[in-house]
């Protein structure tokens, strides 16, 4: 019985395609197995909308919006009434289709990684042989939508905000796509049903979650925090700080696409989170095997609204990065460390299992990131050549 | 006309239209634009002969595109970084007015 | 000659044409990145899906951005009066004619012959990995060099000079 629950959105599919004739069965499967995940993650980005602002509100000591519903949980629909009916400015000087494109691009591109991720047993829409490098290669393509909305408002603060977003960008891609490796080379595979079903088994009551290594439990913080830093969350919100270049490269917009950028920008951020439960938390794998009875896309849900708690927590704690702290925590310690963390998997995998292959590879993690962090404080090691000449 | 030739033609067509760019243009950076789009019509090539010739288990054709994206990727680093430090001596991008070598 | 085949030559020749003849720079770089994801379109439907995925993520994520960027801090996206197409030579175009009718002629003359009717190879990533670390791995060290200086290169070409004379100021 709870094998049925646990499918029965497959069986449902399977239902529907029955009454399909033979010659549209293709394009109908697509249909039925895309219109679920369009449906839900713009329902999750309304409910964690609401959740945002009732968290950082009571973090901060005041209750969020209440006035919407029932504890403000109508203010989602508010939100969206409003951002439809409001006027859509465009600067005169404005580069018109340019600046009608990228909004269009940046949800595209969000939308679209979405085909690979594995939501619950037998639930992924596209079983790529190389799904992974799907995935970072069209989360790679917002930093081009970024510019286009920067670049085509015409706007001094636009720009700006641009050019920041995208060397912060570009910066942490490096170490979220290497923090990712560590997952790949212990699965075996680029396929990211593969890596879940590697993750899905238990030693006893004990899940196989990649998270419970130290390679693991390293590249699992590197991913998240380059995948904060990807979306331009607190503390890495530099490129939109909201008390200094007022909305960063999205200040020329309004109403409609306006909403479309921020859709993007929590789509992107609940699909870096997605994979970073896929790569390191075991996707949909329950975390003790009594529990796999509750069914599977109910604990990558659960993992997912853990995930986005946990963003939510930290904008409301840390102060902003500035950017040049920024650019020298991606390049000075989270590259060089997430290199290390491949070769303590490395070594993780040719060492017979037990004791000592937990401490030396700790030992390696850990010593590495002690040592990069003391480097980091030091002052600057290269100066610029200057000539003295005799006076 | 076989699919091969299809896709020989349309790299022959896009290797003319990056070699029109670069002869023509007066841009520094347009004309590296134009080099990048010849070496992509390279790869299409060696990707269509790959796909449709005698002997795909070899690789050659998916690996060679691989080493030439990255060889492009890194030319194009490296000579977008001179044009810079070129801007920054003369102040423009112009070839026809970076035409001596004083200065 | 597939309808899907059309449809992609389409997007990646209007593409690159626009991206070769566009007066505004930025647009030449959007449009680009166009061809590009056609291109790499194209290598997915002829089964190289490594090598497709790999063509967004360098190109279109870094080397268009990179374009664009320079364009930004050249200055030249301010279209200034000498960009107007006074001095136009019709030798460029001419020549790229004159090349891709012999290429064409060459194309049409030479593949003609025979049919090539083979199935869909296999190229999966784990086959591209596994000859990567056997047959090719001495490319693959070079490759590794090369992008390292070019890493340092890049970096100090573009490094800003000025800093030097601020110190030499103060002796």
């Amino acid at each position: 019985m709870f094998e049925t629950i646990d499918q029965i959105f497959v069986l449902i599919k399977h239902w529907l395609l029955g009454y399909v004739p033979g010659a549209l069965q293709p394009i109908s499967s697509a249909i039925l197995s895309v219109v679920p995940v369009i449906i839900a993650f713009p329902l999750l980005f309304a409910i964690t909308t609401v959740l945002e602002r009732k968290g950082l509100g009571r973090m901060q000591n005041r209750y969020g919006p209440n006035r919407t519903g029932w504890f403000g949980i109508l203010q989602p629909m508010a939100d969206g009434i409003k951002s439809l009916t409001k006027e859509d400015i465009v600067p005169r000087t404005a580069d018109q289709l340019v600046h009608f494109l990228a909004p269009v691009v940046m949800v595209i591109a969000s939308f679209l990684v979405y085909a690979v991720l594995p939501i619950g047993r037998n639930m992924v829409i596209a079983d790529l042989n190389a799904g992974v490098l799907f995935f970072f290669a069209i989360g790679s393509m917002v930093e081009l939508s970024v510019f286009m909305a920067g670049w085509s408002s015409h706007s001094k603060y636009s720009l700006l905000g641009a050019m920041r977003a995208i060397a912060q960008m570009i910066s942490y891609e490096m170490p979220l796509v290497l923090s990712s490796v560590v997952a790949i080379m212990a699965a075996g595979s680029l396929s990211t049903v593969t890596i879940v079903n590697m993750q899905a088994g238990y030693t006893g009551i004990w899940p196989h979650w990649y998270v419970f290594t130290p390679w693991g439990i390293t590249g699992f913080v590197i991913f998240m925090i380059a995948a904060t830093a990807e979306s331009n969350r607190c503390p890495f919100d530099m490129p939109e700080g909201e008390s200094e270049i007022i909305a960063g490269y999205f200040i020329e917009y309004s109403g409609f696409k306006f909403a479309l950028f921020f859709l993007a920008e929590y789509l992107g951020m609940f699909a870096t989170s997605a994979m970073a439960i896929t790569f390191f938390l075991g996707g949909w794998a329950a975390p003790f095997s009594f529990l796999t009875w509750i069914p599977s896309y109910v604990w990558f849900f659960g993992k997912l609204l853990t995930l986005i708690c946990a963003f939510i927590w930290v904008r409301g704690t840390l102060p902003r990065l500035r950017m040049d702290q920024l650019m020298n925590f991606a390049w000075k310690f989270m590259l060089p460390l997430s290199l290390i963390n491949i070769v303590g998997a490395g070594i993780w995998h040719f060492m017979p299992a037990g004791f000592t292959r937990w401490t030396v590879v700790s030992l390696l993690v850990v010593l590495s990131c002690v040592l990069l962090s003391r480097g980091l404080r030091r002052n600057k090691w290269f100066h610029v050549r200057t000539y003295r000449f005799a006076s | 006309m076989s699919p091969l030739s299809g896709y020989l033609l349309l790299s022959a067509f896009l290797f003319s239209i990056g070699l029109a760019g670069a002869l023509t243009r007066r841009n520094a950076i347009l004309v590296l634009i134009g080099i990048e789009l010849m070496l992509n019509a390279a790869n299409l090539n060696f990707i269509a002969f790959w796909r449709y010739g005698p002997h795909p288990e070899a690789l050659t054709g998916v690996m060679f595109a691989i080493f030439s994206i990255s060889v492009a990727a890194a030319e194009a680093a490296v000579g977008l970084s001179i044009i810079l430090a070129v801007y920054r001596h003369s102040r423009t991008t112009n070839l026809d007015q970076l035409n001596s070598m004083k200065g | 000659m597939t309808i899907s085949f059309l449809l992609l030559a389409a997007i990646t020749i209007i593409g690159t044409a626009a991206a070769m003849s566009l007066k505004n720079l930025v647009h030449c770089v959007l449009a680009l990145s166009l061809g590009l994801v056609g291109l790499a379109a194209l290598y997915m439907q002829l089964g190289a899906q490594f090598v497709g995925f790999t063509q967004i993520l360098v190109y279109v994520g870094a080397v268009a951005i990179l374009a664009a960027f320079v364009i930004m801090m050249t200055r030249s996206a301010n279209p200034t009066l000498t960009n107007a197409a006074s001095s136009f030579r019709a030798s460029g175009p001419l020549i790229a004619v004159l090349v891709f009718a012999v290429l064409a002629w060459a194309t049409i003359s030479g593949t003609s012959a025979q049919p090539i009717l083979t199935a869909a190879p296999e190229g999966s990533v784990g086959q591209i990995g596994t000859a990567l670390m056997h047959r090719f791995v001495l490319p693959l060290e070079v490759i590794g060099l090369l992008l390292t200086a070019a890493l340092i290169g890049a970096g100090i070409l573009a490094m800003d000079e000025h800093r030097g004379t601020q110190h030499r100021g103060k002796q």
